[in-house]
């Protein structure tokens, strides 16, 4: 059990350390490093509580997929320099907002932690039923069966967001000159010479 | 204490058999690679230092460790030094899963294929933050480019993986392997290989998909800025990705280390010597589109990721699963 909690007190320092960098730090593509060294130690952290799909799925999820996004923009926009007009007492708007929403977050997070009735020794493994099916097996079992709804609907959420998204940025450009394989390669000598008769000092137009 | 001394020291012996033998092999690779680029295009290649230019990569190596590394003035230093160790790191960090043969496997782990999964698409943060760190325009667009690449061609390489997994039933490496004992993958499920193939290389920059370090438009992309060791370590995590690449391949869809019909005088070859063949019949498939094939254009690039490989394999994705369920093939899980 030793080596156990020794990785786990470490996997849980880096996840804390790294959380408060993520919002102390000044730099915004510091603190989206940390966000990602968090992502990353959390994962450890539930494959060390044995859940090793759910570790492995924030890995893809979060820090292969989102966190790049999250690299992407915050490298795109400068952010920093907005971030530094509210330090300097710039009037924003995006305070109270953002305040009211953590303050609601918290509620939240307090009525459902308050409310869960914790078993005593959920940590240690003897205690848990494990048979012989793998968790990912066991997590399958459920989802597509009692939680199938939840689990279609999860997913038709995310279809819809994702439309929505496309349309609302989809703007159709006028005059961009768009290549079609298909006339390429169906391109034949006798639809694409033409033979033109030039009467001298007069010229011929190519292309319109 | 002492047990644990005792397995740690146990455990960083057997990763020390295997990192080494990963590190020389891409050092042979990287030959290859240039011994087959050379030979396509009527040359000779590299074939001085050594017995037929076996040692031109250490050489190169050597050279690399006595270079100055210099460090841009106006880079972000940390990041700047950790982007190619972060490469490095992750690429070696995979092979612990790669079954050699049915005992010979650092960790044999129930999650597997996610396993690596997860671990290519963390590759492309080495390339994010070197092309950041640099502070300069080519590194800049390179990464840009590498990391719209590698996202969307991971999108394709995970729902072929889904695949093969219908297939097997497992995320376990080993029992992919043990399951195509009757029947490769590479035969029910060709055009999945094909795409994987394909998928694989622009997972990792390999032309014609090496747009992050196209020459003739960035200088060498991600790369411009780093020099000496840190070059080099680029190099060896870009190598043992593509071995990776390689071997994952030949997992899925070649049948690992099992050997091509099951009959006297063939299975006398040793279960590690089938796998690496596959591996070197792959990479060798790589070096050849190296040397044969021009570079796409970026918008082709995304076309093909999007809307030729994506949609193909769901709709072939929605016909295993369908074959599978209609012909009672599912695979049986043990509950």
């Amino acid at each position: 059990m030793l080596a156990h909690s020794v990785f786990f007190y470490f996997f849980s320092v880096i996840a804390i350390f790294s959380s408060l960098m993520v919002i102390t730090s000044r730099s915004t593509i510091n603190s989206v490093f940390f966000l990602i060294l968090d992502f990353i130690s959390v994962g450890c952290l539930f494959i060390m509580v044995g859940a090793e799909f759910l570790g492995m799925i924030i890995l893809i999820v979060y820090v292969g997929a989102v966190a790049v996004l999250f690299l992407f923009v915050v490298m795109m926009l400068n952010v920093a320099e907005q971030k530094q007009s509210w330090f300097i007492g710039k009037k924003s708007n995006h305070i109270p907002i953002g305040l009211i929403v953590s303050v609601l977050i918290l509620l939240e997070l307090l009525v459902v932690v308050g409310g869960w009735k914790f078993k005593s020794d959920v940590m240690s493994i003897s205690n848990l039923n494990l048979s012989d099916i793998s968790n990912t097996h066991q997590l399958g079992l459920v989802m597509y069966t009692d939680y199938i709804l939840y689990f279609q609907l999860a997913g038709v959420i995310l279809l819809l967001s994702m439309i929505g998204a496309i349309l609302l940025t989809f703007r159709q450009r006028k005059g961009v000159k768009k290549q079609s394989y298909f006339n390429q390669i169906s391109r034949t000598p006798s639809s694409s010479i033409e033979l033109k008769d030039i009467e001298s000092n007069k010229g011929v137009k190519i292309d319109d | 204490m002492m047990e644990y001394v005792q397995i740690l020291g146990n455990e960083a012996y057997k990763i020390l058999f295997l990192i080494v033998p990963v590190l020389v092999s891409v050092a042979m690779i990287v030959w290859l690679d240039r011994r087959v680029w050379g030979l396509v295009q009527k040359r000779k290649g590299p074939n001085v230092v050594g017995p037929f230019g076996l040692l031109q990569t250490l050489a190169d190596a050597l050279k690399y460790i006595f270079k100055e590394i210099i460090i841009p003035a106006s880079a972000n230093k940390v990041v700047f030094i950790l982007a190619p160790i972060v490469t490095m790191t992750l690429a070696l960090v995979a092979w612990a899963v790669i079954p050699m043969s049915e005992e010979l496997v650092l960790s044999d782990i129930n999650v597997g294929v996610l396993y690596l999964f997860a671990v290519s698409s963390l590759g492309v943060y080495g390339i994010i933050m070197g092309g950041w760190a640099s502070n300069s325009k080519y590194p800049f667009l390179g990464a840009i480019r590498s990391a719209a690449q590698m996202v969307s061609y991971e999108v394709s390489i995970g729902i072929i993986i889904i695949n093969v997994l219908l297939c097997v039933g497992s995320l376990n490496l080993k029992d992919i392997v043990l399951a195509q004992q009757e029947l490769w993958y590479v035969i029910p499920l060709f055009p999945m290989f094909v795409i994987f193939f394909i998928s694989a290389l622009a997972e990792t920059n390999r032309p014609p998909f090496d747009l992050p370090e196209a020459e003739a438009e960035l200088v060498a992309g991600y790369q411009t800025e780093y020099s000496g060791m840190m070059y080099a370590m680029f190099w060896l995590g870009e190598y043992a990705n593509i071995l990776l690449m390689c071997a994952m391949g030949s997992i899925l869809f070649l049948g690992g280390w099992l050997p091509i019909i099951d009959i006297y005088p063939i299975n006398l070859i040793p279960a590690p010597a089938w796998m690496i063949l596959k591996i070197l019949f792959l990479f060798f498939l790589f070096a050849l589109i190296k040397a044969i094939v021009p570079r796409y254009r970026y918008d082709q690039l995304m076309r093909l990721g999007w809307k030729i490989f994506l949609p193909f394999s769901l709709v072939y994705l929605v016909l295993t699963a369908s074959f599978l369920f209609y012909f009672d093939k599912l695979p049986k899980g043990n509950f």
